[in-house]
């Protein structure tokens, strides 16, 4: 039975991921603004823009909220929430300090790739009911694209996984007492390496954002979309990230290991910088195509993380 | 309202790219048929820009007109301005002096690096989107382009639609300076222009999505009049201001790039060995230029009545984007009776029903990108 301190944990939770959330979105522009040799939002709100992200919600607030007359009005309304209820899920089975999580169940790695992987279907869903040229393409591409890249990401997460003999977040944590697994020579890397590009192609990030790839299909599945139920795209997408990141740094540095600070900062450092560090990614490559995004998949990293999670399998048993 | 169903064949997707496409340099629509993602066929339909810019050409007096001529091809003003009073000036017989030959080929050269610059900021747009690499190569380029910019304010007063060409000559002379100011632009923009090549010729990404994409066969490419880069990046050697040389080139010295395959990546690499070149005749123009008036008749602030003898002449000039062409038929009036534009932009983009089919949606985007169509240009 859930009890009642395990709800009250999960509103406040709840809240805030999405105040981070939303200055997330502040950070990424400023960033990118750097990046660009631009200041980035600078006038609402001084100094630099701190009140950008609600002035940014509340314009997408009060727009007109738009169902379009041959949608698929259930779908199409369902999507944006379908989109965002995934996205958050996955929080409550990541640990946030050395001993805190929501969920702390045995299989919370499992789980959180299950949930992760429901988001394709809001998507494909939003795709579809939109009854738009353009979204179907992306809901098409996101479909064949999210279904291939589980597997590398699957097999690439299981490495940590091996060498701690645990899916539970706070072992594998701990087992990485001695050593972060991203120093683990060559297992750890490549795991590392193939686990961030599958992450971005699964997460519909530069260079693989072909879903929504602007310049091609326009805004891909949510081109229908206006105002709130925009917003939740948007707003899962961030979720999303920020999960990714956040999941990273449990897995391959050590998450909330460190000298000086409670596990808590440490794991919050961390996950900013690898969320910096997708950003500058996305800033600074152009989008491939998807006969190349399936062949990258299917020919490189496919084998490349079955033969890692090999290699590590061997290590441990080995060693045992 | 009548709906119109477009034909397609059974299992094709009939998709309208454009006219309000992110992607689509303007105003322009293709009508593509896809199987899954790949293009079958595709009907591109031009003109949503047609501003009317040759008729309203018989109702202005010929010096009313160059200023005219900068708004058709909005990125390359000096271009248009440039062929037109070309024109005239073989028409009436006009001789231009030396220093007048050299300023105009300075600001064309320097507005053709701007022109690629804008390209090449646009093709990352079209390769990378808005909302991510693409968008940071896109303001890096327009951040070089400024440079250009303001040293054209300073110049003449104004950033970018400069009324430099007037028939018979130039309107501004340079001021006190101007040296100084052009050389240190230019090792700028050659450190910087460098700088990008580097940074994209190992870009796997960027070479990935540009070569083998839209291959143009020498044939196909004189087949369909295409001019430019497009012409060059397939292999054929033809540079107007080479083979036809037009307002003094012949003094300078300077290469044409080609390319072989004749792939976006071809056109790309001539584009950017072209800046070069172009900065390197704008150094040879600014140290060099010659002593003397820059105009032929005097500097009009308000236009005189010009009026050429019967007959007709046809000039052409080496564009960003191509042979740009201006014929023009006198009746003996102060106005043109015809003008006609033969625009490289129009002869570009007819490739794309020859090279689009067989790609990949996010391919064409890429080709069309390394057309390089202005639509300013095609629709006149």
């Amino acid at each position: 039975m859930i009890s009642a301190e395990t709800v009250a944990h999960g509103i406040m939770l709840l809240g805030a991921i999405l105040g981070v959330v939303t200055y997330l979105t502040w950070v990424e522009r400023k960033f990118a603004g750097r990046l660009q040799s631009r200041v980035g939002p600078y006038l609402v709100g001084r100094p630099h823009g701190w009140l950008q992200p609600i002035a940014d919600a509340l314009k997408l607030f009060i727009k007109e909220d738009i169902t379009p007359s041959k949608s698929d009005g259930f779908l199409f309304n369902l999507a944006p929430v379908w989109v965002v209820i995934a996205s958050l899920i996955g929080f409550a089975f990541l640990p946030l300090t050395a001993s805190w999580v929501l969920v702390n169940i045995d299989l919370g790695l499992l789980y959180f790739s299950a949930t992760g992987s429901l988001i394709v279907i809001g998507i494909f869903m939003a795709g579809w009911a939109s009854n738009n040229k353009y979204a179907l393409l992306s809901a098409l591409r996101s479909a064949a694209q999210v279904v291939a890249y589980e597997i590398p990401l699957l097999l690439s997460l299981l490495v940590p996984a091996v060498l701690a003999s645990s899916l539970n977040f706070l072992d594998i944590a701990r087992a990485q007492e001695g050593y972060w697994f991203i120093l683990f020579p060559v297992v750890g890397q490549v795991s590392f390496l193939t686990f961030l590009l599958a992450a971005l192609a699964e997460g519909n990030r530069i260079p693989f954002d072909l879903s929504e790839a602007e310049s091609e299909l326009v805004a891909g599945f949510s081109v229908e979309y206006s105002g709130m139920k925009f917003a939740y795209f948007y707003l899962a997408e961030y979720v999303h990230l920020l999960a990714i990141s956040l999941l990273v740094s449990i897995l391959f540095f050590g998450g909330p290991l460190g000298p000086f600070f409670p596990g808590g900062v440490w794991i919050a450092i961390k996950t900013i910088m690898v969320f910096l560090g997708v950003l500058w990614i996305r800033w600074s490559f152009l989008r491939v195509r998807i006969d190349q995004l399936m062949m990258l998949n299917w020919k490189v990293l496919t084998p490349l993380t079955l033969a890692n999670l090999l290699l590590a399998g061997l290590w441990v048993s080995l060693k045992m | 309202m009548e709906e119109r169903v477009i034909e397609r064949e059974f299992g094709e997707l009939a998709l309208n790219m454009g006219p309000q496409h992110p992607s689509t340099h303007g105003v322009f629509r293709m009508e593509l048929h896809l199987r899954g993602e790949t293009v079958v066929r595709v009907i591109p339909h031009i003109g949503y820009l047609h501003r009317g810019v040759e008729k309203l050409s018989e109702t202005l007096d010929y010096d009313m007109l160059p200023p005219i001529y900068e708004r058709d091809d909005y990125l390359s003003p000096t271009a248009n301005s440039f062929a037109f009073v070309l024109a005239v000036e073989k028409l009436a017989g006009i001789e231009v002096p030396k220093r007048a030959s050299y300023l105009r080929v300075m600001v064309a050269e320097l507005q053709r690096v701007a022109s690629h610059l804008v390209w090449l900021g646009t093709f990352g747009l079209d390769l990378g989107g808005a909302l991510g690499g693409g968008s940071t190569l896109f303001l890096y380029c327009f951040r070089e382009r400024e440079r250009i910019l303001d040293l054209m304010e300073a110049l003449t007063g104004t950033r970018f639609h400069t009324n430099m060409n007037q028939v018979g000559g130039v309107r501004y002379d340079v001021y006190s300076g101007f040296d100084q100011d052009i050389s240190q632009t230019v090792s700028y923009l050659k450190e910087r222009i460098g700088e990008y090549k580097v940074m994209l010729e190992n870009n796997p990404v960027f070479l990935e999505r540009t070569k083998g994409v839209g291959v143009v066969s020498k044939e196909l490419a004189k087949e369909v009049g295409a001019s430019g880069p497009v012409l060059r990046g397939s292999g054929v050697v033809y540079d107007i201001r080479k083979n036809k040389p037009y307002s003094d080139y012949s003094d300078f010295e300077f290469r044409i790039p080609v390319g072989n395959d004749g792939d976006a990546y071809d056109r790309y690499r001539v584009r950017i060995e072209e800046m070069f070149e172009s900065l390197s005749i704008i150094n040879q123009a600014a140290g060099g230029l010659p002593e003397g008036p820059i105009h032929s008749r005097k500097p009009v602030k308000s236009p005189l009545l010009l009026k050429p003898p019967k007959g007709e002449a046809y000039a052409q000039v080496e564009s960003p984007r191509g042979e740009l062409g201006i014929f023009i038929v006198s009746d003996g009036s102060s106005k043109p009776y015809r003008v006609k534009v033969r625009s490289p932009s129009f002869s570009n983009i007819a490739l794309i029903p020859y090279i689009l089919p067989g790609h990949l949606v996010a391919d064409a985007v890429a080709i069309l990108g390394s057309l390089d169509p202005v639509f300013g240009d095609v629709d006149r």
